[in-house]
């Protein structure tokens, strides 16, 4: 991957960095902590499969509004310049940061406003199988949610699907981000 | 070479949660509920002999005429039930040991309940590898 800055660290090493500084827990912890939140959201819902995956959606952007906080507070990542980047950003340094797995951008589409974000593994998914009556349910759909969420925050109107399920039958994992616009910051004055 | 090899697991509430045959079909048509009643009566047994040992493996607990009934016990109290009709202690060791292992990563599934059966196709495919692995 091309460096975006001449000089410039990769995306890959500056997710390592932030994910040497980051405080890790124990990732079986972490794991069955989301599975048993996935399993309460679906309980709460009745096994309503459609509703559970909007809630997961939900929690998930308001975990990533917070995130970014986080995020940017521990990163001297420079303003990105492009979606491109901010995709590379998420793919190199957010997930590594946060999950502590490496990622890439693949199949981006002409105009560069749709890329597929593909995780090397996916910790959530760790021991996971779908039984045939939640076949419809996207697991990871709370990462989608916090992607989302965080973009919303830098004012980048964005969508994110899993497009690759390993749970569902796909052949790992990875998510298909799409942008759909910037958000205009009101001028907070009225002058 | 053996002929009889029934692999049952019960929970700790003496819920059935997983029933395997690795051996060969019995010949006689009762024989599947015989080896059924013979493997829930040694359940009591498992019980008493799973206090007198910290170990897993609780070894040979059990025998009804040429039946032998071997028992593993998980640290939750889950019973791991094998009949077999061969003295091979070291093989069952070894069986019990890997489909323990099978076992936990079965019971990690967010979606599956400590009293629920397990109905999950890999668990199932890799408990008869096991079974074809050491009891040819």
């Amino acid at each position: 991957m091309a460096s975006r800055r001449a000089g410039a660290k990769t995306y890959e090493q500056v997710g390592l960095a932030a994910w040497q500084a980051t405080e890790k827990v124990n990732a079986e912890l972490f794991t069955l902590t989301y599975g048993a939140i996935v399993r309460q959201v679906l309980a709460d819902y009745e096994d309503c499969v459609p509703e559970a995956n909007a809630k997961l959606d939900a929690m998930g952007r308001s975990i990533g509004g917070r995130l970014i906080e986080e995020f940017n507070a521990k990163n001297e990542q420079q303003r990105c310049v492009d979606f491109r980047d901010t995709c590379e950003t998420i793919a190199g340094v957010a997930l590594r940061m946060f999950l502590g797995v490496g990622g890439h951008c693949a199949d981006w589409n002409a105009d560069h406003t749709s890329c597929l974000v593909v995780m090397e593994t996916n910790p959530l998914a760790d021991f996971v199988e779908l039984p045939e009556r939640y076949r419809d349910l996207s697991y990871g759909q709370m990462l989608c949610g916090v992607i989302v969420g965080a973009l919303e925050q830098v004012q980048t109107r964005a969508t994110c699907e899993w497009e690759k399920d390993a749970l569902r039958g796909g052949d790992g994992f990875a998510m298909r981000v799409t942008l759909v616009g910037q958000i205009d910051t009101p001028y907070p004055f009225d002058d | 070479m053996v002929g009889l090899a029934t692999f049952t697991i019960v929970s700790n509430a003496d819920v059935p949660l997983y029933e395997a045959n690795l051996g060969q079909t019995p010949k006689r048509e009762d024989a599947a509920h015989l080896q059924e009643f013979v493997a829930h009566a040694a359940l009591d047994v498992v019980d008493e002999r799973r206090w007198e040992t910290p170990q897993t493996n609780l070894k040979l607990v059990d025998r009804f005429n040429d039946l032998l009934v071997y028992a593993h016990v998980t640290a939750g109290g889950t019973r791991f039930v094998l009949l077999h009709d061969a003295r091979n202690e070291e093989s069952v060791r070894a069986f019990f040991a890997e489909a323990h292992e099978l076992y936990v990563k079965a019971a990690l599934n967010p979606f599956h309940d400590a009293d629920s059966p397990i109905e999950c196709a890999a668990f199932d495919d890799r408990v008869r590898a096991l079974g074809r692995k050491y009891f040819p």
